[in-house]
This record gives structure tokens, sequence and C-alpha cells, in this order.
């Protein structure tokens, strides 16, 4: 084992003594502040075992995959072409840019209680707001993509008459791939963020109302579980679309050498 | 292709927003969509005028704004004060780097949000929470990008220093710093804008002043005009965090003689 690995392994080690420590057997932090590790098992049996918060565990994550699912795909399905035509046509781009530039400052966690206005607490809401959230990065770097397209290809292609269909398919959506990729994941960082966020506010179930219901009801136990969920489910998320990136992206060298 | 000129961007740009306010205006005026939900643009407007010197949910607009600026302030300072030293540190201790970065790595991957409920745990709605949210989006970019800035310093600088007998002291502030500096400007303008963004999320849930508040209360009358007014006073801040930041960059890049 290398200097590193055991350095970082004695200090998860010792940093969950600390915390068995500190809790349980000092009582140092107070167990209505932070969860001891025995509170924390208690809490995460219960939502597994008889539910919290109108559901089990599973039932509270796949209802967030899902919305954070379909808001996502909503979101790339419309900003990945718009940023497309937007670094494809100049014109296109004159034309959208000013309206894109006064949406894009407003931070996508800043659309939910105008989507809550809107569409109340169900689950249209949630999908409107992650396709908020998600939208602007997504356009971003599928714009970017195009603009950096190698010129002397594209020239190649128009002088050789390449249709524009296969244009597109041969050489717009391959050239900019890697960067509307590194979109998709900076979209589903956000998306995920924003909808924990949205479900916090309001919603019947679902990871971020386990949050809040943990909040009303006073249980650190549940918030703790809650909080290691929600980073769980956002960090196999991220992993799936790396290996969804790898895959699509296995002939650029660039990538794999990234990894 | 017709040859572009600014011109034509500007006539075009004109046309794209001119058509959306106008799409917008008829959605909204026609009675589409009810003006409860979709108030027309210069409604709008007018709110945010009215907003800027009339109290709604406890304070106008500004008195909103300058709380959540407040909280921003600290939290992203308190951020900066912490994450910018402990990177460079962890760029110069080994030991240092190998404790902190597992522990870091464990708790970076929260999102800032997921701290809500805690945060509404130790500090109700006072001053503490929001500024805890803010922290936990604002630090991690500070300190990863003073870690990287300091690994970047010239291995050769750092020899000859060591060569000489530099105190580990100095050889932080004046050799691990100086070439650290381009990194962290562009570690803060990404901590600003995952805090400001944090901030908006903390004060939607747990404050009882600040601008997400009043967007809360907004949405609690079922005053559309009120939260959309809020969206611009949040962009519209967020807007000039980043220029200012972007405006300090550009001016400690020059000053360094490189090129922006």
């Amino acid at each position: 084992m290398s200097r590193k690995a055991a350095v970082g392994s004695a200090t998860i080690v010792a940093a969950l003594a600390l915390w068995f420590f500190a809790t349980t057997m000092t009582q140092m932090i107070s167990p209505g502040r932070f969860p001891s590790p025995a509170d924390t098992w208690v809490a995460f049996k219960q939502i597994t075992g008889v539910g919290y918060a109108n559901g089990v565990l599973i039932d509270h994550v796949v209802r967030s995959v899902v919305l954070v699912t379909l808001g996502f795909l909503v979101a790339i399905c419309t900003g990945v072409p718009l940023g497309l035509l937007m670094g494809w046509s100049r014109k296109a781009e004159a034309l959208i840019n000013p309206v894109f530039l006064v949406i894009r400052p407003i931070p996508p966690l800043a659309w939910i209680p105008l989507a809550i206005l809107w569409l109340g607490l169900g689950d249209m809401a949630k999908i409107l707001v992650i396709w908020f959230a998600a939208f602007v990065p997504s356009v971003i770097n599928a714009y970017t993509g195009v603009r950096n397209l190698d010129k002397p290809l594209i020239e190649a292609a128009q002088m050789l008459g390449t249709p524009f269909s296969t244009f597109v398919r041969e050489i717009l959506l391959p050239g900019a791939s890697p960067m509307i990729f590194t979109g998709l994941r900076l979209s589903l960082q956000a998306s995920w963020t924003t909808l924990v966020a949205a479900e916090l506010v309001g919603a019947m179930t679902g990871l971020g109302r386990v949050l809040n219901a943990a909040q009303q009801d006073l249980f650190p136990g549940m918030i703790l579980v809650g909080m290691i969920v929600v980073t769980l489910c956002g960090w196999v998320m991220t992993a799936a679309l790396g290996v969804i990136e790898r895959r699509a992206l296995s002939w650029n060298t660039a990538t794999r050498a990234g990894d | 292709m017709r040859i572009f000129n600014t011109q034509n961007v500007i006539v075009l740009g004109l046309i794209g927003f001119g058509g959306f306010l106008g799409f917008w205006t008829l959605l909204s005026v026609s009675g589409l969509i009810p003006s409860l939900f979709l108030p027309s643009p210069a409604s709008v407007i007018e709110r945010f005028v009215f907003l800027l010197s009339h109290r709604f949910a406890g304070g106008t607009l500004i008195d909103h704004l300058w709380a959540s600026m407040l909280r921003f302030g600290g939290g992203f300072g308190l951020a900066v004060l912490i994450g910018v030293p402990l990177g460079l540190l962890m760029g110069w201790f080994r030991l240092l780097d190998d404790i902190v970065t597992p522990l870091f790595d464990a708790v970076r991957f929260i999102a800032p949000i997921a701290w809500v409920p805690f945060a509404a745990l130790w500090f109700g709605t006072g001053i503490g929470g929001p500024i805890m949210i803010i922290f936990a989006g604002a630090f991690p970019p500070c300190l990863i990008n003073a870690y990287r800035g300091a690994k970047f310093a010239d291995p050769r600088l750092i020899e000859a220093a060591q060569m000489l007998g530099t105190p580990d002291r100095r050889m932080i502030t004046e050799i691990l710093l100086p070439s650290a500096v381009p990194s962290i400007i562009a570690g803060l303008r990404i901590s600003a804008g995952l805090g400001w963004q944090s901030l908006v999320g903390a004060e939607l849930i747990v404050a009882s002043t600040g601008i997400g508040y009043m967007m809360v209360q907004g949405q609690g009358n079922v005053s559309t005009t009120t939260v959309m007014a809020g969206m611009i006073g949040i962009g519209f801040i967020g807007m000039v965090i980043d220029i200012a930041l972007r405006r300090v960059e550009e001016a400690i890049l020059r000053r360094r003689g490189l090129s922006v």
C-alpha cells in the first residue's frame, strides 16, 4: 500500500472514530444536533423498512431519479440542437443570443418559485425547473463544440459537396460531441441539485422530501441518511453518464487519455 | 455566404429580443395565458420599479438584495479565507495533502443544497444557515484551484529556493502564491457563481429576509410579478459579481504581463 493510501485510510478511520467518540462516547456533540452512527443506522433501517415521508427509500430514490432523467432528457433534446444551431449559423446566433444572455444569469434555483406558481407542487413543476437548470449548460457547450470544429475539415467537406444531413451526422456531431458531453455533465449536476432543492421546497415523495420531513421532525439521523443517499445517487448518475460518454466517444483518444 | 457585419448582428439581435418580448406580451395580453400566471413584461418591470421603493415581505427590493449580498459576502469571504490558504498549504505539505484530500473528496460531492436541513437545525433562520450553505457551494473551487495553482509552480524555482534555504512560510507566500494567482482567480469566479446560486436556494428555504425569501413570499401570495422581479434582481446581481471578478482577473493578468 502506498504512503498516500495508508495516510488516506488512516484519516478516514480517524474521522469515523472521532464521530463515534464525539457523539456516542462523550456526547460532546448533542444527539439533537448531529446523529451518532447508531442513530444513523436506526434511521436507515426505518426508511428501508417501514418507510418515511410517504414511502420507503427505494420509492424516493426511484421517484427522484426518474424525474431528473426526464427533465434532463427534455433539456438536452432542446438545448443541444439549439446550441448546435447557434454555433453553426451566425444568423441564428445573432437572433437568439440576446434573449439567451438575459436568461442565462438567472440561477436554476431561482426558477423554483415560478415553476410552483405555474404548475403547483407536482411532477410537471419539477421537470420544468430541471429543464431550466440543465438547458443553459447544454446550449453553451454544444455551441462551443461547433465553434471549435476544425475549420479545414468543414471547408473540405463543403468543397466536396457533402449533403447537409451527412455533414451533420459525420462532421458536426462527432466533432462537437466531446464538448457536448462536458455540457451534459454540468447539466446533470445542475439538474440533480435543482431537483433536490425543488423537492425540499415542496413535494410528496422524493429524496428532497425526505430531507424536508427530517428537518421538520428534527430527526438528524434521517437528515444524514438523506444527504448520503442524495450524494450517492448524484455520484452514480454522473458515473453512468461517464460510461455512456466513453462508449460514445471510444474513437476519441483525448477522452480516453483523460480518464 | 454574405458578409456578416456588426450592424447585422445588432439588427438581428433586436429582432430576436423584440420577438421574444412581443410573443411574451401577446401571450399575456391576449389572455391566452391568464396574466395572473404570465404577467406582461411591462407589468413585471412596473412591479420591479415599485418594489424598489415599496416594502414587500419586510423590506424593499433593495433591502432584500442587500441582505442577500451581505450573506453572500460572509459565506464567500469565509470560503476564500479558508479555502485558498488551505489549498496552498496542501500544495506544499504532502502529509497535509494526504490527510485532507480523502476527507475533502468525501464531502465535496454533497450538493450544497443538501446541507439545508442541517443548516436549519443548527442555525434556525438566522444568518448562519445561508452562510453555511454558500460556504458549502463556494469552498471546493477555492481549495481545488489554489491547490492546482500551487502544483503549477515552476519546479526549478522551487528547487532554487530550497537550495537557498527558504523557510516553508516564505516558500508559500513568495513562490507558490504568486504562481497560483491566475488559477486562484479563475477559481474565485466559479466559486462566486456557485455561492450565489446556493444562496438563492438557501433563502428559498431557511431565511426570513433576502431576495429568495421575497420570492417565496411572492409565490405564496400568487404574485407572479414579484417572483419575476426577484428573478431579475438575482440575475442582475449575479452578473455584476461575475463582471467585477472578471475585471479583477483581467487587471491582475495584465499587471503580470500575461495576455488575457
